[in-house]
């Protein structure tokens, strides 16, 4: 049974060293937050190790050592139980001295986190039940375009994000970039990420916030400088005119039908501020919380039936014909 | 009146020891009718109803973490729903803490402690009657409102505005908010029963200093429950009236505050981690010299960890609530004072390591029980080590690696001694021994399925799983490890069914026990298993910690006790010099109504706050029956 065991960990284990190397992994830090992070958590694990081996050790050799079963209670020796009484004191304190040291390591970790936030790209993300809205915000804390479930942001610097929630308890938490923080209604909190390397990072809500809880994916794209400007710069921009009759077809729908009454798509009729803003809708990689690729295929779909691809949403369904829905999921798929 | 007179003189010593238990045994007695049997105050029958009424919930929860596993096995399984699935982890959660691990550990309680003090029955005996029936209501409250699909689905710390009057729909919050309400009342009773019986009830001899360790963790227990239920009274309470009445509580647009809600639940909701680990620490120091062959080591310094670990444990609510934001100067005080808990658990399993060391330990079933406890709750006692640390819980927080943590803690600090702790008793209770041979394959099937279970979540978390999600994305690549502890979740559930079956099987056909099985020292192992309705015949006096192996033939007794009343012998908190004779109250069946009464005020007031007003009028009269004089011997005094 020992073996099977072994084995069954060993083989979870590897199972999960894919893990260990994901887009959202604690152990593949990809930031100086979570690389901190990692050290605390790899310096924790080896001290528990080795209480946790020792102990066993000694648990074994206690109850190995005497032949086994006296039927008759057993007379307490004084030297035998003066030489517990010191090894039990010896362990006491050595257990309060590797707990003072982990605290003070813990302290240290804390205080090196959310440094250095001088020429930060400062965004306020908001929770929803279940997305988030993302504002940019200029030098004077302006808001300067809004965008949904994607943060762009540039690598090697500094990223102070206002986190703050209108419904529920949300969480933030990229663990790639950085520990988790909350969003909670009336109070406002603030955490700095960084990342070092260009890539995509993954964050899923983490305080259950109800029903799609488990639909309620951030992705952080962290891009070179140079890049990252250029896609601010797009996202400061209206929405494209719509090329071509069928998108056209489509923008009437969706600006003159109920759509509008909930997103806004800018430099359009539709000023809706309940629901995600729609106006570079297809810049991003991922739709309703990455929950589906951006594809115009993935578009008509939620639009068709929202509620089947995430039950208990807040998007209703809107009745389309298929031309109409033909016609929307162009115009959608044109928001570049 | 003049029968009355003629009883009133005589005492025990009058009657030779054969008549003396048939007189005893009708006065204590409970009858055979069906009233009899609801009107009972006999503290082994009531505890027996709470440890099989608790077990039953451990079935049903046990049941539900199967479901959840099935749901989990495969990414976007389609299996349940996302509403069932958020109703069957809030249930299982709920279910778990609430009606399974504290109600058993108070069970266990209610059945040993009077007998481990040497009393007749447990001090306020109805009110005990009053907390099980109470208990049951809830229960069965909270199970109804499930299977009828309106089960709670906020998690089982339901936190608002989630639970909220905005985004809870419907009653469901309600509902648990008041499931709360029938557990804290029968918790809260028991923990006023446990407090006086252990200070005023205790035999002759039985001094602080001799005190089993098992009535000492149930004493600390007891003050946790009384100390830490105000505060979630508070926290539900005020959740229902920003529900029914309109209040604003935790309504942050008119001045309330949402934090101020887990503020609340866990100052309440960290003690109540140790009110189930406690007793379990206790069983733990109580089956180890048993089987170690000699007393404990440290009795002192367990006592004092016993004690510290109630006092340290309402200093560490915030590590609950490290990602919220609170001032970072306040988040390192708690770091610091989760790691100081970490010191008298250590010292506990230092003292027990050493109570081996220098034994001869037996390795029968119950001591298997508590070396698969060695393993698992110090591991988990490490993780916990891990997640006081601020800034390493930012990642772990609300993933699967808290899930493993605690359920490490909680099935492997609390269940597995549980368990060993069920193989221990079982033939005080039942006068029947389990099977030896099932119980190694149930403490190696439990053992094994656990760590293969709950150990991979570990990584799970580090990966980067939330817990409480209904499904995941096949993309990231948890659908191995996942399938895994599915699948290893049922080795731990055959277990749990073996253990079932065994102690099923031995009620009727385990070989018959005897006074003293185990060869324990503890006062509950003098008398007859199971033990008569008056417990001891006479009351034995205590000249050591462990008496049945200081007094290896018979153990001296006191006389004196009246036989045709019910009476108890009340001595003093420190020395336990007996001071006076005390009536205990006979079997009634008001608690039973009371409890009736109030099982409709409580699920009344979850449709109206009228409710609260008309009726308390049932549950006043239910009151007044209850405390009417009868005109029995045991109204006189």
């Amino acid at each position: 049974m020992r073996t099977a065991l072994r084995l069954g960990l060993g083989g979870s284990l590897l199972a999960l060293c894919a893990g260990c190397r994901g887009w959202q992994s604690a152990l593949d830090p990809q930031g100086p937050e979570a690389r901190h992070l990692r050290h605390l958590i790899w310096l924790f694990t080896g001290v528990a190790a080795l209480v946790w081996v020792l102990v066993m050790v000694v648990l074994f050799v206690a109850i190995r050592r005497r032949c086994l079963g006296s039927p008759e209670p057993v007379a307490l020796t004084p030297p035998a139980e003066r030489r517990a009484t010191f090894a039990v004191g010896v362990a006491s304190v050595a257990t309060v001295i590797v707990l003072a040291l982990l605290t003070a390591v813990s302290y240290r970790a804390t205080g090196a986190l959310g440094q250095d936030t001088e020429d930060a790209v400062n965004i306020r993300l908001r929770g929803y039940q279940w997305w988030w809205e993302a504002t940019y915000l200029g030098p004077l804390s302006e808001a300067t375009f809004v965008t949904a479930n994607e943060l762009h942001i540039p690598v090697g610097r500094p990223v102070t994000i206002d986190l703050s929630s209108d419904d529920v308890i949300h969480s933030f938490w990229v663990p790639n970039l950085a520990g988790k923080q909350d969003l909670i209604p009336g109070r406002d909190n603030r955490i700095t990420i960084t990342a070092d390397h260009a890539g995509t990072y993954r964050g899923p809500c983490a305080e259950f916030c109800g029903l799609q809880h488990a639909h309620m994916s951030l992705f952080v794209i962290a891009e070179p400088p140079a890049e990252f400007d250029k896609w601010r710069d797009a996202q400061k921009q209206p929405a494209a005119a719509p090329g071509g009759d069928e998108q056209q077809a489509g923008q009437q729908i969706v600006t003159g039908t109920q759509c509008a009454a909930c997103h806004t798509i800018r430099g359009t009729a539709a000023k809706g501020t309940v629901a995600p803003d729609l106006t570079h809708l297809a810049s991003r990689f991922y739709l309703a919380a990455g929950e589906l690729p951006m594809t115009r295929g993935s578009l008509a779909a939620w639009v068709a039936d929202p509620q089947t691809i995430k039950p208990g949403n807040n998007m209703p369904q809107v009745p389309l014909t298929g031309d109409e829905l033909r016609a929307v999921s162009a115009y959608l798929a044109s928001l570049k | 009146m003049s029968e009355a007179g003629d009883a009133v003189d005589l005492v025990d010593s009058a009657l030779a020891d054969g008549i003396l238990a048939a007189r005893l045994a009708e006065t204590w007695g409970t009858g055979r009718s069906l009233v009899a049997w609801l009107s009972t105050v006999d503290h082994k029958i009531v505890g027996r109803r709470y440890i099989v009424t608790a077990f039953i919930f451990l079935i049903l929860g046990g049941v539900l973490a199967l479901l959840m596993r099935a749901q989990l096995a495969r990414p976007e399984n389609r299996l349940l729903s996302a509403d069932f699935y958020n109703q069957v982890f809030t249930m299982h959660g709920s279910n778990m803490m609430f009606l399974f691990a504290v109600p058993v550990m108070e069970a266990m309680a209610v059945y040993l402690v009077p007998l481990m003090v040497g009393t007749r029955n447990i001090a306020f005996p109805r009110l005990n009657a009053f907390s099980y029936w109470i208990y049951l209501a809830g229960g069965i409250t909270l199970w109804t409102a499930f299977l009828l699909r309106v089960g709670p689905d906020v998690g089982w710390f339901a936190y608002v505005p989630l639970s909220g009057p905005q985004y809870g729909i419907g009653k469901r919050a309600d509902i648990w908010a008041q499931m709360i309400t029938f557990t804290e009342v029968s918790a809260l009773a028991v923990a006023v029963e446990i407090v006086v019986t252990v200070f005023k009830q205790r035999a002759p001899g039985l001094s602080l200093g001799r005190m089993p360790l098992f009535v000492w963790s149930m004493l600390v227990t007891s003050f946790l429950i009384i100390v830490a239920m105000p505060a979630i009274v508070m926290a539900s309470s005020s959740l229902i009236l920003d529900r029914l009445v309109g209040t604003h509580f935790f309504n942050p647009a008119e001045g309330g505050d949402v934090l101020l809600y887990q503020h609340l639940f866990w100052f309440f909701g960290h003690p109540e981690v140790y009110i189930i680990f406690l007793p379990a620490v206790g069983m733990v120091s109580t089956i180890l010299p048993t089987f170690a062959r000699r007393p404990v080591f440290g009795y002192l310094a367990l006592v004092l960890a016993v004690i510290a670990i109630g006092i340290f444990s309402f200093g560490l609510w915030v590590h609950h609530m490290f990602v919220t934001g609170l001032p970072r100067i306040g988040e390192s005080f708690f770091t610091a004072s989760s790691m100081v808990i970490a010191v008298p658990s250590g010292i506990q399993i230092f003292c027990w390591l050493a109570t081996l060391w220098h034994g001869r330990p037996v390795l029968a079933a119950p001591m298997l029980f508590v070396l698969a406890f060695f393993a698992t709750f110090v591991l988990g006692g490490l993780t916990g080590v891990m997640v006081a640390s601020v800034p390493l819980d930012t990642q772990v927080h609300d993933t699967y690696f808290v899930v493993a943590h605690f359920h490490y803690v909680l099935i492997g600090g609390s269940v597995f001694p549980l368990l060993g702790g069920v193989y221990y008793w079982f033939p005080k209770l039942t006068g029947r021994m389990m099977s030896e041979r099932c119980g190694r394959w149930v403490a190696g099937l439990v053992f094994v399925g656990f760590n293969l279970t709950f150990f991979p979540m570990h990584l799970l978390g580090l990966a980067g799983m939330p817990r409480r999600v209904y499904t995941y994305q096949p993309e990231m690549g948890w659908g191995g490890a996942n399938l895994f502890i599915s699948l290893s979740s049922l080795i731990l559930a055959a277990g749990f069914l073996l253990f079932f079956i065994d102690a099923l099987r031995s009620i009727r056909w385990g070989a018959p026990a005897g006074d003293n099985p185990w060869d324990a020292p503890s006062l509950e192992w003098a008398t007859a298993s199971p033990p008569p309705p008056y417990n001891f015949l006479h009351i034995p006096v205590v000249t050591s910690a462990y008496p049945l192996w200081t007094e290896r033939e018979t153990l001296p007794v006191t006389i004196g006790l009246r036989v045709e009343r019910r009476e108890v012998l009340v001595t003093t908190v420190a020395e336990a010099r007996p001071e006076a004779r005390e009536t205990s109250p006979r079997n009634s069946i008001w608690p039973l109504l009371t409890a009736l009464t109030t099982t409709v005020m409580l699920i009344w007031s979850i449709f109206s706050p009228w409710a609260v007003v008309w009726g308390s009028i049932p549950i006043g009269i239910a009151l007044i029956g209850w405390f009417w004089p009868k005109g029995t011997p045991e109204d006189d005094a």
